[in-house]
């Protein structure tokens, strides 16, 4: 599969081929890689997909087919502060709604989506089994529980000048 | 105190060791189950020990464990698996994640027993990338053990070996279905595939694999130690021992609770939870995630097991009991719900692919106030359609949410249809935000909380709601002391 026409810069390409090498090229290790590529670049471009598949020796169709199947991988940058809303059942039935409304509002931008200044980015999840405190909100590691739409405003001022 | 009486099995340790040191576990009777079972029992006897346990899966399905090990013992093979379903997919349950955090050994411990039972060699725990901590403490644990010779090579001096290693999820929730599990694990998109073949004859790489969930493994060390007819003893006829619920929603104390098989939901959510948060009332407690079903006041009294629950219309799930008052509505519920098995759906059938679209289509269009008569008789075929036609598990329960508000709130259907009102006010296409002129002294609370400023009004005269601009986000009316902003 030589023909790929490689975008990737020389030095990421060399962590990319040590990452895949570190699970024997394996394709059976395809998620790990992932999860392993993932956690080093931020998100799993296009270009990047190729380059696994490449040295895993598989289609990239496969590996596309792999990080679009997850939601955990992402093929877009996140901002510098993700903010993830739950959307669990304990959080939505405290009103989780409520609270992604007033995000999506004061950041002008939907789910999926980054800021312009690519500060914020916004998505849901899940449950992160904080469920007592709900609705729960993480922002990069910091969770906040209890969180109401008016207090919305006072998260994202927290990394206003930040 | 309330009479109820907490049984601790599966949450035993939790809380009382610290899990990142073998030394507490040990201390804690740990590994001597694997040691027992090693040098004083054969496999069969282990396998007869927790069949006659009568433990049954705690993942969902409650099949009964003993015999799932040994369907796997007789399934011959050069190499065989022991899994460990720690993907935990249902939202709003946490408890397979406090057994891993809180007491990581028993996990592996009874690992190295199923093991030890089957005749496998080898144990892959699969868990989810959103459990950091957890993963943290399995790592620990696992260096820990292979440190003393509790896994490895010859265990107890023995001709046994067994090794443990770790797989990640990534963000699936179909992935906690077992076929789905294991595609996952062999590095594939996470997509079921037909039973048979069951995984204990054809898994991992086509080997026999045995697939349980943790809380079930969790209860195994105790059960070889105290003994089958020390735990069949505790629940009730047909579902033995104990279950650990995550209590979540509306209620007052919120967290785990560990209850014996057999406790009524009311025990649970009034008793141990403490009843319904600010004085409100009681409205419905859904039980099994997505897949189970909406229970009401006329179930409060039910024993919890197994098949009871499946006969009212639920199912017991993995442990998630999310607890709703009156101002939930139980058609948004549904919706909630369908919107969550849209986003988590495969693909791989039409039925699930599409039906659940568009009941969840049907579902919006209800809370919109444009839903038919007929409408609500679409949702019950479609439900069924879907439940007999899909290919796995979830697309087989995913209109269980429709169909059991459908049973037990059709009258809730019926005022969205027909009177287009959402009694519970959470419908906001339905509803308004007033302001009663009479209770308002204008303190201009409410215009200074409200995030679009859709309310005017001069201090201290009657405010207004502009409903054209107004986002009906109710925060008004949560800082109002005055109770002079109603819906309607
Ligand atoms: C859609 C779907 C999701 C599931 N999610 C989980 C899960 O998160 N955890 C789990 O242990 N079992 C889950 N199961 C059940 C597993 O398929 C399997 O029955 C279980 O892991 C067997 O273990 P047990 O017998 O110990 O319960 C799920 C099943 C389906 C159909
Ligand atoms: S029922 Fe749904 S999740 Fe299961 S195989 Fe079909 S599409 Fe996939
Ligand atoms: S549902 Fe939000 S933390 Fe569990």
């Amino acid at each position: 599969m030589s023909r790929i026409k490689v975008k990737v810069k020389e030095k990421d390409l060399n962590t990319i081929k040590e990452i895949c090498k570190s699970f024997n090229n394996e394709q059976g290790e395809l998620i790990n890689v992932l999860h392993k590529t993932q956690e080093h670049f931020g998100y799993l471009p296009a270009e990047i997909q190729e380059v696994v598949a490449q040295e895993l020796e598989m289609s990239v169709a496969k590996v596309y087919g792999v990080v679009t199947f997850y939601s955990f991988f992402t093929m877009k940058p996140k901002g510098k502060f993700p903010i993830s809303i739950c959307t669990g059942t304990a959080c939505y039935v405290r009103g989780a709604e409520n609270v992604l409304a007033e995000f999506k509002r004061q950041l002008n931008i939907e789910v999926g989506e980054t800021t312009e200044d690519g500060k914020f980015s916004l998505s849901c999840l899940r449950c992160v089994g904080a469920c007592g405190l709900a609705p729960v909100v993480l922002v990069g590691e910091k969770t906040y529980g209890r969180v109401s739409p008016e207090g919305v405003k006072d998260i994202l001022a927290e990394y206003n000048d930040k | 105190m309330t009479k109820y009486k907490q049984i601790r099995i599966a949450l035993n340790n939790c809380g009382v060791i610290d899990p990142e040191n073998i030394e507490d576990y040990i201390a804690r009777d740990g590994y001597m189950a694997l040691g027992k079972c090693i040098t004083e029992m054969t496999p069969q006897d282990v396998i007869k020990e927790i069949k006659d346990s009568g433990l049954r899966g705690r993942g969902g399905g409650g099949f009964p464990a003993g015999l799932k090990w040994e369907i796997a013992s007789k399934n011959h093979a050069d190499q065989k698996y022991v899994v460990c379903n720690a993907d935990e997919g249902d939202p709003g349950a946490f408890m397979d994640r406090s057994v891993l955090e809180g007491d990581p050994h028993a996990v592996l411990e009874a690992m190295a027993i199923c093991g030890y039972s089957i005749g496998a060699t080898k144990g892959l725990i699969y868990i989810r990338a959103e459990y950091p901590l957890a993963i943290k403490r399995l790592k620990i644990a696992i260096d820990q053990a292979r440190e003393v010779g509790l896994l490895g090579k010859n265990i107890f001096g023995s001709k046994f070996d067994f090794d443990i290693e770790l797989r990640y999820g990534a963000g699936a929730f179909v992935c906690g279905e077992e076929t789905s599990l294991i595609h996952s694990m062999e590095g594939l998109r996470g997509e079921p595939t037909i039973k048979p073949p069951f995984p204990a004859e054809k898994g991992y790489l086509g080997k026999p694999t045995n697939v349980n969930n943790v809380e079930t493994y969790a209860s195994v060390p105790i059960i070889i130690r105290k003994g089958a007819s020390w735990f069949n003893k505790i629940g009730t006829e047909k579902s033995k021992g104990t279950k650990v619920f995550a209590l979540a929603g509306k209620v007052n104390n919120v967290g785990l609770v560990e209850v014996p098989m057999g406790t009524t939901l009311r025990e649970v959510i009034f008793e141990i939870g403490g009843g319904i948060q600010n004085g409100k009332k009681f409205k419905a407690v859904q039980t099994g995630g997505p897949s189970g079903g909406c229970l009401t006041e006329k179930h409060l009294d039910t024993p919890i097991d197994f098949d009871n629950l499946v006969a009212a219309g639920s199912m017991m799930g993995s442990g998630g009991m999310i607890v709703m008052d009156e101002d939930n509505c139980m058609v948004s519920v549904a919706k909630f719900y369908l919107d969550f098995t849209v986003e988590e759906s495969c693909g791989k059938c039409s039925p699930c692919r599409i039906g659940n679209k568009r009941l969840f289509e049907l579902l919006e269009r209800i809370t919109k106030g444009q839903g038919t008569m007929d409408d609500l008789q679409r949702l019950r075929n479609m439900s069924n359609v879907i439940k007999d036609t899909s290919l796995c598990g979830l697309g087989q329960t995913s209109p269980n949410p429709v169909l059991s508000t459908l049973d037990n709130f059709y009258d809730e259907y019926l005022a969205h249809v027909k009177d287009h009102k959402c009694p519970a006010g959470e419908c906001k296409d339905l509803m308004k935000y007033f302001i009663i002129a009479e209770n308002c002294v204008g303190c201009t609370a409410c215009a200074r909380v409200c995030p679009v400023g859709a309310i005017t009004g001069e201090k201290k005269e009657a405010h207004l709601i502009n409903s054209e601009t107004c986002i009906k986000c109710g925060a008004c009316m949560e800082r109002c002391k005055f109770d002079a902003i109603i819906i309607k």
